[in-house]
């Protein structure tokens, strides 16, 4: 095996993992600010994609052009999710909340079998095809600009979140909401903004998955579950945690792949995971 | 001026009366103490008065506005801060970023709110610890902290629960004299308060409760003498 075969596979591993990132960045978003999991996450991701199709289908917008759209239904989404469900069972028990979102992945994924079929779709010549050479490694250019914008989405993120008025606010209700509220800050609002923001990263990284990735009703169970490892793996709550745990996912996924066997790929970022539950709960920058 | 007027204020959970008919005024610019012993309500007042829980009956009044049953977060922005009992600090970030947090509430834009923020800081002598973590400050420091941070809201009243609970008593005459310090600034305040002698010290009117009703309203002196507080509360004290 020679050595431009390893770096393609981190380069490819790289790129996934920027793109795992920031959809378990917007998961652990919504865990950090309300303590409820999202189980229907890898169902919004479905939905983005299918966002971008039907714009390019329907209207003739390319991916690339409609990512605002996209973010924008799937921020939407994200408040009608909280206002119509979330809200009435923030003081649940947490069993009733599992039950809450697992059903809501359920309901998604069906109404989206029953309006568009199961079957693969894909968007005909987008504007970002081909790919790039340099030395020995290929990059398809889809994957490059679908990996820089979401790191680009990132870095917004945590820049928004550490850095502004709203993102302090989200951070003190994440904190203590009883705190957060006798300071002026309405706890709903924050938790609708913060299943805006969630869905909104997983609104820009379908929106350029769309470009490259086939299209269809099933497609976001596996992204979602590596989201879960990797916010396990980052600690549950910490935004950066899932940077670090995204790539090494992606590097995880791409390199066992090709140094061991690829029909285990999956085996390996589950083995991650049980890893990290057993040693380190909290995981890397958790709270937990 | 009234600040803030309580009527017939009454809360029962499933049975048991935590609040009964409570009522009181508070004179704009003083020092309201409440004391009685553990289980007498005094919490639960509090909670009831800033909407953290929703009172069965009665009236709360803030000046002349209704704020009977409404959310914490409108209350707060009516000039009604509070301090908790059980310290809620938001352990993950510093000091200067849990006072600005606060002041945003009223400074919308982040210099200036973090140049308020490092004036009350200031105020309640934590400047050098400003860009500490929450987690790292002694009980103490945090006490100070949930005081800076509940009056980065600009408080027209400020409600703080246990000031000097849960502190040595080396501690208690610095936070004692940072309350008279806050009093000075024209704020109003009332304050739970187990330790006696510091109640009859600061307070210009007492509330007494015991088992969730009012046992006692007046002037410390009155307090001091009425046999009902002796019986239910001062009497234990002297004992213990």
């Amino acid at each position: 095996m020679t050595s431009e075969i390893i770096i393609q596979a981190i380069v490819t591993g790289l790129m996934m993992g920027l793109i795992y990132a920031l959809i378990a960045a917007g998961l652990s978003l919504i865990f950090g600010l309300m303590e409820i999991v999202n189980f229907a996450h890898g169902e919004h991701l479905m939905l983005s994609m299918f966002s971008s199709f039907w714009l390019w289908s329907l209207f003739g917008l390319d991916p690339l052009f409609s990512i605002p759209i996209t973010i924008l239904l799937l921020a939407f989404c994200g408040i009608i999710t909280h206002y119509f469900l979330i809200r009435y069972i923030l003081k649940a028990k947490m069993l009733i909340q599992i039950c809450a979102t697992f059903g809501l992945s359920i309901f998604i994924r069906s109404i989206a079998q029953l309006l568009w079929t199961p079957d693969f779709r894909n968007v005909d010549k987008p504007l970002l095809e081909g790919r790039i050479e340099i030395g020995s490694v290929f990059i398809g250019q889809p994957q490059l600009y679908a990996s820089l914008v979401c790191l680009v989405a990132f870095f917004g993120l945590y820049w928004f979140v550490t850095k502004t008025e709203t993102g302090l606010a989200l951070q003190a209700t994440a904190q203590d909401r009883h705190a957060a509220e006798i300071l002026g800050i309405p706890s709903n609002k924050m938790f609708a903004i913060g299943w805006a923001i969630g869905l909104g990263c997983v609104g820009v990284a379908g929106g350029m998955m769309a470009n490259y990735f086939f299209i269809f009703t099933d497609v976001g169970i596996n992204f979602a579950l590596f989201a879960f490892v990797a916010v396990a793996l980052g600690g549950f709550g910490s935004i950066i945690g899932c940077l670090y745990a995204g790539i090494i996912i992606g590097l995880v996924e791409s390199l066992g792949g090709l140094l061991i066997d690829p029909s285990f790929k999956l085996l390996y970022v589950f083995a991650i995971y049980l890893l990290v539950v057993i040693y380190k709960p909290q995981g890397l920058f958790g709270r937990y | 001026m009234k600040i803030l007027t309580v009527e017939n204020l009454s809360k029962s959970f499933g049975g048991i009366h935590a609040n009964r008919d409570i009522s009181f005024d508070v004179e704009e610019g003083s020092i309201l103490g409440v004391i009685g012993p553990n289980g007498a309500g005094k919490s639960t007042l509090f909670d009831l008065i800033t909407g953290f829980t929703k009172p069965d009956t009665g009236k709360v009044r803030f000046f002349d506005k209704n704020i009977f049953g409404i959310s914490p977060d409108k209350i707060s922005n009516l000039g009604v801060g509070r301090t908790f009992q059980k310290l809620k600090p938001f352990a993950d970030q510093t000091l200067l970023e849990n006072v600005m947090i606060g002041a945003f509430v009223k400074e919308k834009d982040i210099k200036r709110a973090r140049d308020r923020a490092l004036e009350i800081i200031d105020f309640v002598d934590l400047i050098e610890k400003r860009h500490h973590f929450a987690k790292e400050l002694s009980t103490g420091q945090r006490k100070r902290l949930e005081m800076a941070r509940a009056m980065a809201i600009d408080p027209k009243l400020l409600l703080m629960d246990e000031v000097t609970g849960g502190v040595d008593q080396k501690t208690i005459p610095g936070l004692v004299e940072l309350v008279k310090k806050l009093k000075k600034t024209g704020v109003t305040i009332i304050t739970i308060e187990h330790n006696i002698n510091i109640i009859m010290e600061i307070s210009d009117n007492v509330l007494a409760l015991d088992q969730g009703k009012r046992i006692a309203f007046g002037e410390p002196k009155e307090i001091q003498n009425n046999k009902l507080v002796i019986d239910a509360y001062l009497g234990t004290f002297d004992a213990a």
